[in-house]
């Protein structure tokens, strides 16, 4: 990512420079309308930038509209409001693999996997709009891994979850990076998650990346001011 | 008083005689609005998504005329289809004045903007999120659009039968382009106006009754799945 900013009214946000590493599990933090979300938005290819470049494997995206699917078609974005279709687990899980013309059998064996890994082989013809919020969110993960993309971006994954909940979602991400290289880009406004789960850190304020390093430097030793304010639970906004 | 209760026990007998000419026009009617909500159906769903997924700023002018058309009088409507139908008209060399086809097009007319911006208010509602969403998980366009319309599908059947309920009750533009001519342009509602004028109020009573009693089968199945949209 090359000198991407994006403007709606006025600029929320300018990355200078900005380049992932693959299999990494990143923690994205910072404060409410930091651009996190927007950030998340960009890298998927849903918003443009105003100006600048990103690069998926050190090649721009292409235009053209087939390429520029193919690109979409590796990555996944568990988006903060998360919306289930209204229709059975099963058909939720199996979107993305109907979308990218998997098999029937495939699509059955990939789903029935991932229902029982996440416990819910029960509830696979139940009506998703009927399920609990920390069903839902198992399930839209679950969605959004099924065809094994090689970037998952989560905006806010166990916003509003009970701790059982979401240390099961958090082991759910942990397992996907290490068993399955994926790598996952995290956004999250628990700085304990960050610690607990992320590799590398990225801490976001108004519109800028301030810093981004290891997530035990970060933590630790920051190199900036605003970030040891942030880790700390110091800063006023 | 008796004429009235005289009325509707022949109206009942020629309800469960299934009378032919009663029989004829009830057939006509449902043929005539059934194929015109088809056609309406076809033009709305996608019109009606494709607006209600822009924004609502860059469509505002759309919008604003599709409300107006929405409340269109029919006699108005079937005005505008008669100028175009009439033998000096641009269509005129068709010669469907007069004709199933004609009303057909007035209903078209009238329903279509119904059923767009009905379906427009209803995909905008969660359009955007739900087309994301697709998008997000690889859907193409095209599946991310559909994805859309079947999300939305509560609002989209109430908006088509809004429409059906519109034009099978309607009187002014099949007049108009239709003719009432018997046993040709013939329905429902033009029978009632030319029966009741002529003193015949059986027949108008009887299909005055269809009518209310095809408006509540119509109606509760829309009660239904309005119902269904909801949690329960
Ligand atoms: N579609 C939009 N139109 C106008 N402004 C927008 C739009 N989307 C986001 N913004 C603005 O951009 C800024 C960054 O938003 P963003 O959603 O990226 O923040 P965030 O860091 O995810 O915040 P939060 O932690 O609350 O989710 C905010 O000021 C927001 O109001
Ligand atoms: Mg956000």
């Amino acid at each position: 990512m090359n000198g991407v900013y994006k403007k709606y009214d006025k600029e929320v946000l300018r990355v200078d420079r900005l380049e992932l590493l693959k299999g990494c599990i990143y923690g994205i933090i910072g404060p409410s309308g930091a651009g996190k979300s927007t950030l998340l938005r960009i890298i998927n290819l849903l918003t443009p930038p105003t100006g600048g470049e990103v690069k998926y494997h050190g090649r721009p995206v292409a235009a053209n509209g087939q390429e520029r699917l193919a690109l979409q078609r590796k990555m996944a974005l568990v988006f903060q409001q998360t919306l289930l279709f209204k229709d059975s687990v099963f058909n939720n899980v199996a979107f993305g693999l109907k979308a990218r013309g998997y098999s029937k059998s495939e699509t059955e064996d990939r789903v029935s996997t991932l229902l029982e890994q996440i416990g819910m082989t029960e509830l696979r013809n139940r009506r998703a709009d009927t399920l609990s919020g920390g069903e839902a969110q198992r399930v839209a993960i679950a969605r959004a891994v099924a065809f094994e993309p090689e970037l998952l971006l989560l905006d806010e994954p166990t916003a509003n979850l009970d701790p059982g909940n979401i240390e099961q979602i958090e082991s759910m991400i942990t397992g996907l990076a290490r068993e399955k290289g994926i790598t996952i880009i995290m956004v999250t406004h628990n700085v304990f998650q960050a610690r607990r789960i992320a590799e590398q850190v990225m801490f976001v304020h108004q519109g800028r990346i301030v810093e981004i390093g290891a997530t035990e430097k970060i933590f630790t030793e920051p190199e900036k001011e605003s970030t040891r304010q942030f880790v700390e639970g110091r800063m006023v906004y | 008083m008796s004429r009235l209760l005289e009325g509707l026990v022949e109206a009942f007998r020629l309800i469960i005689s299934l009378d032919p000419e009663l029989l004829q026009i009830v057939f006509l009617s449902l043929r005539i609005s059934i194929m015109a909500i088809i056609l309406a159906t076809l033009i709305g769903i996608p019109l009606g998504t494709l607006l209600g997924l822009k924004g609502e700023k860059k469509t505002r002018i759309i919008n604003k005329i599709i409300f107006t058309f929405m409340g269109m009088p029919p006699v108005v409507a079937g005005l505008i289809i008669y100028l175009i139908l009439s033998r000096e008209g641009p269509l005129g060399v068709l010669a469907l004045l007069y004709t199933p086809s004609a009303m057909i097009i007035a209903q078209v007319f009238l329903a279509a903007p119904i059923v767009t911006g009905l379906t427009m208010v209803g995909v905008r509602a969660k359009g955007g999120i739900i087309e994301e969403t697709a998008r997000s998980l690889g859907a193409s366009s095209a599946l991310a659009a559909w994805t859309v319309v079947k999300e939305s599908r509560f609002a989209i059947l109430g908006a088509i039968i809004t429409g059906f309920s519109r034009v099978i009750a309607e009187v002014g533009a099949v007049m108009i382009v239709g003719g009432n001519i018997a046993g040709k342009t013939r329905v429902m509602t033009t029978a009632i106006v030319l029966e009741t004028r002529k003193g015949n109020f059986e027949l108008a009573i009887g299909l005055g009754l269809v009518l209310l009693i095809l408006s509540f089968i119509v109606n509760s199945f829309l009660y239904n799945i309005q119902k269904g949209g909801g949690k329960n």
